[in-house]
């Protein structure tokens, strides 16, 4: 039987009761979410907490809405709600398309969209959604709020911008128009984490590609994307050979591990097929002018 | 720590460790040892129950996550009659050794709840947490499919049932 080593365990009414909590604890004390990443890592001993802070009614971390020009996904938000969020769908087709393949439903009624990037598990899917879609995370403490980009993020594997005594509260990803969005994974099997994954954002301004961006999980590409393919996509046609192009840039400038999920050249090889396949539905649904109402 | 958790609708109360997991509390606690243990590592799904109505795996959720909220297992499917789904097991023969069908069914409750006509690709996404060692997926889909039909031949869902009988 597994469980976790001993620990505290205090539950928060609100962000700043979770904080002060955090300052009470120190650097021992850990925010649990969902728990599905943390309780597992208890189990193995991987992570050692004296206490825990149970955010889980935080209702005020738990929304997705629109603010301004972007929209904006509470911490507290599951991943369940993001796969069935119409605002979401109607703006970025990629958070469905990567919802669906996180995980099974059961986890996805748990896990949430903060717990899940301050795992910062270099698998994890809403990473490479976010790096790819250009968002920002807002993060709190008693001193006040910050905001970090999300390709600024990543400090390492497991290792974020978050510090102790910090809670990432918010999500942000800018609203776009004529753009079209997509991603594309391989499991071993149904609710596996990724062998590899892609995710792609295209905007057009007329035959020209305008604005582009990647995200790429569980290959080691830094800050789970690729500058260099972006940049030579923008001002190109969006066509085969710039889509192919792309593609090849990622494949080899990304770094996968040799595992139990497949060799190096395998992982190339399917960041090339699914870097190209997320870039042309996602040229395909930004042709259309508007990712609204359009089914594949 | 003290908590009260309501399971099946009945008030439990117990002074556990914090880090007792939900399963734990059900099957040592409680001695409800319908809600099965198995992989402990939030894999295979024998351990799912209901939290506030939504089907967790109680393995990975502390039972003071559950402290003052609602769990319903498998022991809370069955009201003066079975359920469908527990029906829809036996006639379909939706289960050999018997290991992931609490679990099996107690998706199946949340799913027919949501979607009362759900078709084989819903079904399958559904139950795709939940591991069946024995692999009678073909008839565990088969038996949701008989409660489906059941409850819309008797126009009553099990929600429903049991408003009735309060
Ligand atoms: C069987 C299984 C399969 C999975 N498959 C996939 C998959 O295919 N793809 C994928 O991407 N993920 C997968 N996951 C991971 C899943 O998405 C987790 O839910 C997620 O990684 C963690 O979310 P959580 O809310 O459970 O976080 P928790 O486990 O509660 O927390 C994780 C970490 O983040 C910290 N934390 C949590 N919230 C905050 C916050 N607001 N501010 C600061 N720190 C915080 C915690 O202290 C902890 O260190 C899988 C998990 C399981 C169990
Ligand atoms: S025992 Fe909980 S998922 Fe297997
Ligand atoms: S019936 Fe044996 S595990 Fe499913």
């Amino acid at each position: 039987m597994q469980v976790p080593a001993p620990f505290t365990y205090e539950r928060a009414g609100s962000v700043d009761e979770a904080l002060s909590l955090l300052g009470r604890y120190g650097p021992e004390a850990r925010l649990v979410a969902g728990g599905h990443s943390l309780l597992p890592m208890m189990k193995l001993r991987l992570a050692r907490p004296e206490a825990l802070v149970d955010i889980n009614g935080l209702a005020e971390l738990d929304y997705i809405r629109v603010d301004g020009d972007h929209l904006a996904i509470g911490a507290m938000t599951r991943h369940a709600a993001v796969l069935e969020s119409p605002l979401l769908s109607e703006h970025y087709r990629i958070f469905a398309e990567a919802e669906r393949v996180i995980a099974d439903p059961l986890v996805r009624n748990r896990g949430t969209v903060g717990g899940s990037l301050c795992q910062a598990d270099p698998s994890e899917d809403l990473s490479a959604v976010f790096a790819a879609l250009r968002g920002e995370v807002v993060i709190r403490s008693t001193g006040g709020v910050r905001r970090v980009p999300m390709r600024e993020f990543h400090v390492g594997p497991y290792e974020t911008a978050v510090g102790d005594g910090e809670i990432l509260v918010e999500v942000r990803v800018p609203i776009r128009t004529s753009v079209g969005s997509a991603y594309e994974k391989v499991e071993r099997r149904a609710g596996d984490w990724s062998i590899a994954a892609a995710g792609a954002f295209v905007v057009l301004d007329g035959d020209r590609i305008s604005d582009v961006g990647l995200g790429i999980t569980a290959v080691g590409a830094e800050h789970f994307t690729c500058a260099e393919a972006e940049a030579a996509l923008v001002g190109a046609q969006p066509d085969d050979e710039a889509v192919e192009a792309a593609a090849a840039i990622c494949a080899s400038s990304c770094n996968p591990t040799v595992d139990q999920r497949g060799p190096e050249d395998y992982k190339r090889h399917l960041v090339s097929v699914l870097v190209a396949r997320a870039l042309r539905r996602s040229i395909a649904v930004a042709r259309v002018g508007s990712s609204r109402g359009v089914e594949d | 720590m003290r908590v009260t958790i309501e399971v099946n609708g009945r008030e439990t109360s117990a002074d556990i460790e914090d880090r007792l997991l939900l399963v734990h509390y059900l099957r040592n606690t409680l001695g409800m040892t319908g809600t099965h243990w198995g992989c402990d590592t939030s894999n295979c799904g024998a351990c799912t129950v209901w939290l506030d109505g939504l089907p967790v795996k109680s393995c990975t959720t502390l039972a003071a996550m559950a402290d003052g909220r609602s769990v319903r297992s498998v022991e809370g499917l069955e009201g003066d009659t079975l359920d469908p789904v527990q029906q829809g097991f036996i006639e379909e023969h939706g289960l050999q050794c018997g290991f992931c069908t609490p679990g099996m069914m107690m998706v199946a409750r949340a799913l027919l709840d949501r979607d009362p006509d759900p078709d084989e690709a819903t079904i399958r996404e559904a139950i795709s947490g939940n591991l069946c060692r024995c692999t009678g997926y073909e008839n565990i889909v088969r038996a949701i499919r008989w409660a489906a039909r059941k409850q819309a031949e008797t126009g009553r869902s099990d929600r429903e049932a049991e408003e009735a009988v309060l």
